[in-house]
């Protein structure tokens, strides 16, 4: 009974902790957004109460046992007797207890990795997500290519094949799936099903060197209207600078050492080894989830990536201040 | 009785014989030549402590790194290389040394032999402990220390990300460790299978010996896994080879498989050991035996052989096939049984019994407490969407540390307590036991227990900082100060330990009425362990044959003085009737000087100076020429 009842305390305030700290930003597996994350939390609160039982139980073992030493005199004598329900209550509890509830668990578990191992209906997007050190390329099948940040129209199944490019990295967006690594050779698919619109962080898991703590990835959950139409803007080429900075700009960086890494389709600028730059005003980080979009920590991270992504491949600028400008001009300009 | 009476006085004058017979001159020469494995296994004990501290520092610094978002105290190389190191250190130059330093010691005494079976070989396995240890911390010296984390995934690991000599400390550093381990891991086989005190049987060994067996069959059959995988890295690295690399028809998989095929049984040869000695502690301190013997063997011995299959659960989320999947999970559930069952004998011993609450006592309270908490979440991780979902999130980062600080740290500081009379001679304070403890309780717990919700909350393992307002802030906090609080716990031990050495209460032969061997004889012990080496008739010899109380037992009793040089005796496997005397090997400075040219061989191929490398192969074929080199034993007379 005092078990019973300090099974719900203990496992109360560990529940209640779990749930105080998910502030609406965590990405947490308990605050599931797919069926398949659900699955996963569904097997979380099943393990969970039954280990805060196992837990409680042999707690309440150690304090009668605390209990009885406090009660024992000091110079007592060895006690040889057998104790006879010993070795019945060693089967029953370790092995027939246990095993039933580790059948159990398991068959559950294995449920659980059925439902997850089948398609979740056709898919109706497939998309490429190759892992880099540190970033993600997404590529969609309408050409459109961009970096780190995926959209996924809300409530239709997404194919994400997973590949990498260089050490093996692993795919994990908590809310809407379990992690699948990135291994070379290998053709690893996830899916993604979203059923409701929103931004759920993702970062890699697989430790991948240097700046393995930056290496972010969101997906964008959008209504399928609106998807749409961000999947056409973004598989056409780069809009045209509206100023005369942003000319000079966009002259400096396909002349500049940036062309020979990042791309801008529509424009001269090829290089694949950085992420394609074609609409990155549009994103809402850079750096891989390190630094917001916007003027002033992009102007930062193109002067020397190095100070916010030590280990990053970008070498520090050999621009002037006023040519620095004029590149950061035509970048927020890239819709 | 039969009345063969001994002559007044026949202690006394066996006890001087064997003192010439085992004297050992003071000296330098003496001090590397020694083969006592009592000498040997506080070298291990102290070695191994030392890399605990530092190992410990290295893990304060990672918290301090982590205790609030975007902290800048270390870079991310100085934080990949602490992470790294912090693991290497304490799985390999703590954990399995403390170990393997408190079997050196207690089991010669508990099984009644007068020395390991090997004793030259225990020798030499300290002296390369050593040099491994040096040779991989002198890699902080160069600034490379190892910085792919203990996994060392490929080809992240590879000449191509990672260049420099940083992974060659690492694969050269465990080859040369593998040696010193897998030679201690014969030597333990040996001694308990073969120098067993006459009627010692299978069924009255004691549990910790037990667990020291079942350790050393896992490293046997474990370590050769990670051997072979450290050689085809080092031959990838320096001579390009394609083991691991995709682009030249390899597989980065294949380090994983061997690296795991390894690394779980690590686990449990860290775990076994520990559970040995809450089984040494357990009934001495309940006063009555332990309850379900011979249930807690076959469980340790079950979770050896288990363990062996469930490698692949490290591996759940690189793309295997669900089937395989799902066979190594259902593995991963078995094995919770075994363990489950050496836990609910503990629990079934602590409740009938009478315990006595001393430091030792608290120590393994909390180890049960801990290692079940680390337990349950062993299933959790067993089950494949749910591992999926947390590997390699802080939640595995709170399970391996409730697992293993749980099953190594918390009983090696209840034998410090328990042992430490009988290493030292001198009792250790209570209270400053209880102290420690309680710190370490609390502390522990209050590192570790917010990471499986840290994990939960999506926090990866192996980054250096993260961002604010994701609702990990407090949670790492706390983290941190647990971590400081444990380290203050552990300090007491230490500053307990060398107060009670020079001031602490004579401890006597048997301070706490223990039921084992090792209590039959002074504190801390001859050179010869024994006055004689006793005839066993129980498997608590010390509680059921009063005759041991006085330290020999006399020859009509059973006890066998062996004198005529050193000698232990021999016996069969299954039930302990003498077969031999057994001439042990003197004293010898060649396993010292083998190390040493080890040493250098492995640092000169680190930095590939091959004619040196061969001269320092060729000096260490000589060492061992001079190690096994016949000669006259003029100490005996």
């Amino acid at each position: 009974m005092s078990t019973r009842r300090g099974t719900g305390v203990f496992g109360t305030a560990v529940a209640l902790l779990l749930l105080a700290a998910c502030s609406d930003d965590s990405p947490s597996i308990l605050t599931p957004r797919s069926e398949a994350a659900e699955r996963v939390q569904g097997l979380w609160w099943l393990t969970f109460w039954t280990s805060v039982f196992v837990c409680v139980l042999v707690a309440a073992f150690l304090v009668q046992a605390v209990r009885r030493g406090r009660a024992t005199a000091a110079e007592e004598g060895i006690d040889k007797r057998p104790v006879l329900w010993g070795p019945r209550f060693i089967v029953i509890a370790g092995l027939v207890v246990s095993g039933a509830v580790l059948a159990g668990t398991f068959a559950v578990s294995l449920r659980a990795l059925n439902a997850l191992a089948g398609p979740a209906g056709d898919p109706a997007l497939t998309i490429e997500v190759v892992g880099r050190n540190w970033w993600w390329e997404v590529r969609y099948p309408n050409g459109a290519v961009t970096a780190n940040e995926i959209h996924i129209p809300v409530g239709r199944p997404v194919e994400v094949k997973l590949s990498t490019a260089d050490v093996i990295h692993s795919f994990w967006v908590p809310q809407l799936n379990v992690k699948q690594d990135q291994v070379p050779g290998m053709d690893n698919r996830i899916s993604l099903l979203a059923d409701e619109p929103g931004r759920y962080r993702g970062q890699c898991a697989e430790f991948c060197g240097l700046q393995h703590a930056h290496m972010l990835v969101y997906v964008e959950a959008q209504p399928p209207a609106e998807f749409d139409q961000w999947l056409a803007a973004q598989g056409a080429p780069a809009a045209s600078p509206t100023s005369s900075t942003a000319g000079t700009g966009r002259d400096l960086f396909l002349r500049s050492s940036c062309a020979g890494c990042h791309a801008v389709r529509g424009t001269s600028a090829a290089g694949t080894l950085g992420p394609d730059l074609t609409h990155l005003a549009s994103r809402e980080t850079i750096g891989a989830g390190t630094l917001s979009m916007q003027r002033g920590p992009l102007t930062g991270f193109v002067r020397n990536a190095q100070d916010a992504k030590p280990g990053a491949a970008m070498p520090p600028t050999e621009l002037t201040p006023e040519e620095l400008s004029a590149v950061v001009d035509y970048l927020m300009g890239l819709e | 009785m039969t009345t063969v009476l001994e002559p007044p006085g026949w202690k006394d004058e066996l006890t001087e014989e064997l003192d010439e017979t085992w004297h050992s001159p003071p000296g330098l020469h003496e001090w590397i030549s020694t083969v006592d494995h009592k000498r040997i296994g506080m070298r291990y004990f102290y070695l191994g402590m030392v890399f605990f501290i530092i190992g410990g520092v290295q893990s304060l610094l990672i918290r301090m790194q982590l205790a609030g978002p975007d902290l800048d105290l270390l870079s991310p190389e100085a934080y990949n290389q602490l992470f790294t190191m912090h693991g290497i250190t304490m799985m390999f130059l703590f954990a399995m040394p403390v170990l393997s330093g408190f079997g050196n010691y207690f089991v010669p005494l508990m099984i009644g032999a007068r020395d390991m079976a090997f004793p030259r070989l225990n020798a030499f396995g300290f002296w390369v402990l050593l040099g491994a240890g040096i040779f991989m911390y002198s890699s902080f010296a160069m600034g490379a220390a190892p910085n792919d984390g203990w996994f060392n995934y490929l080809p992240l690991a590879g000449a191509e990300y990672t260049p420099g000599v940083n992974i060659d400390f690492y694969t050269l550093g465990l080859i040369f460790l593998g040696v010193s381990s897998t030679g201690g891991a014969i030597n333990f086989i040996v001694t308990i299978l073969k120098l067993r005190a006459p009627g010692m049987t299978l069924n009255r060994i004691p549990i910790f010996v037990w667990g020291e067996l079942a350790m050393a069959l896992q490293i046997v059959f474990a370590l050769p896994a990670l051997s072979l995988a450290a050689v085809l890295l080092t031959l990838e690295r320096k001579f390009g080879f394609h083991f691991f690399d995709k682009t030249g028809g390899g597989d980065p998989l294949l380090w994983q498989h061997l690296f795991w095929i390894f690394g779980h049984p690590e686990v449990y040869i860290v775990a076994l050991p520990g559970f040995g000695i809450a089984s040494a502690i357990i009934p001495t301190w309940c006063r009555r035996p332990m309850v379900g013997y011979t249930y807690i063997v076959i469980g340790e011995l079950a979770v050896a052989l288990v363990g062996f299959g469930v490698w692949v659960h490290h591996m759940f989320a690189v793309g295997l096939s669900n089937i395989t999947l799902s066979f190594i999970s259902l593995a991963s559930f078995m094995v919770v049984i075994p363990s489950g069952i050496q836990v609910f004998a503990w629990l079934a011993t602590l409740v009938s019994g009478r315990p006595k609450l001393s430091s030792a006592m608290w120590f393994v309270l909390g180890f049960i407490m801990i290692f079940v908490i680390g337990g349950v979440t062993g299933p959790m991780l067993g089950a494949v969407v749910l591992n999926q979902a947390l590997t390699d999130s802080y939640f595995v980062v709170a399970h391996l540390h409730y697992v293993l600080v749980g099953s190594a740290v918390f009983p090696i500081f209840g034998a410090v307590y328990h042992w430490g009379p009988k290493m030292t001679g001198r009792i250790l304070d209570e209270r400053l036991g209880k102290v420690s403890f309680w710190f370490m309780f609390v502390g522990f717990n209050l590192a570790f227990f917010p990471q499986h919700l840290l994990g939960v909350l999506g926090m990866p393992r192996r980054i250096y900082t993260y961002d604010e307002g994701l609702g990990w802030d407090a949670y790492n906090l706390a983290s941190t100060v647990g971590a400081f609080l444990l380290a203050l716990g552990i300090l007491v031990t230490i500053v307990n330990w060398y107060r009670s050495k020079r001031n602490g209460p004579v401890a006597g032969n048997d301070p706490w009425n223990g039921e084992t061997l090792e209590w039959y004889t002074s504190s801390p012990p001859p050179h010869y362990n024994f006055v004689t080496v006793p005839t066993i008739r129980s498997r608590e010899p010390m509680w059921d044959q009063p005759e041991l109380a006085g330290g020999a037992q006399a020859p009509s009793e059973g006890g066998r003085s062996l004198t005529g040089g050193h000698v232990t005796l021999s016996t069969s496997l299954l039930d302990a009737r003498p077969q031999a005397i057994v001439h042990m090997p003197h004293a010898s400075p060649w396993p010292f000087y083998f190390a040493v040219a080890l040493t250098l061989l492995f640092f000169m191929i680190l930095v590939e100076l091959w004619y040196v490398a061969v001269l320092a192969g060729v000096a260490s074929v000589m060492t061992m020429v001079g190690w096994y080199w016949p000669r006259h034993e003029t100490q005996e007379t």
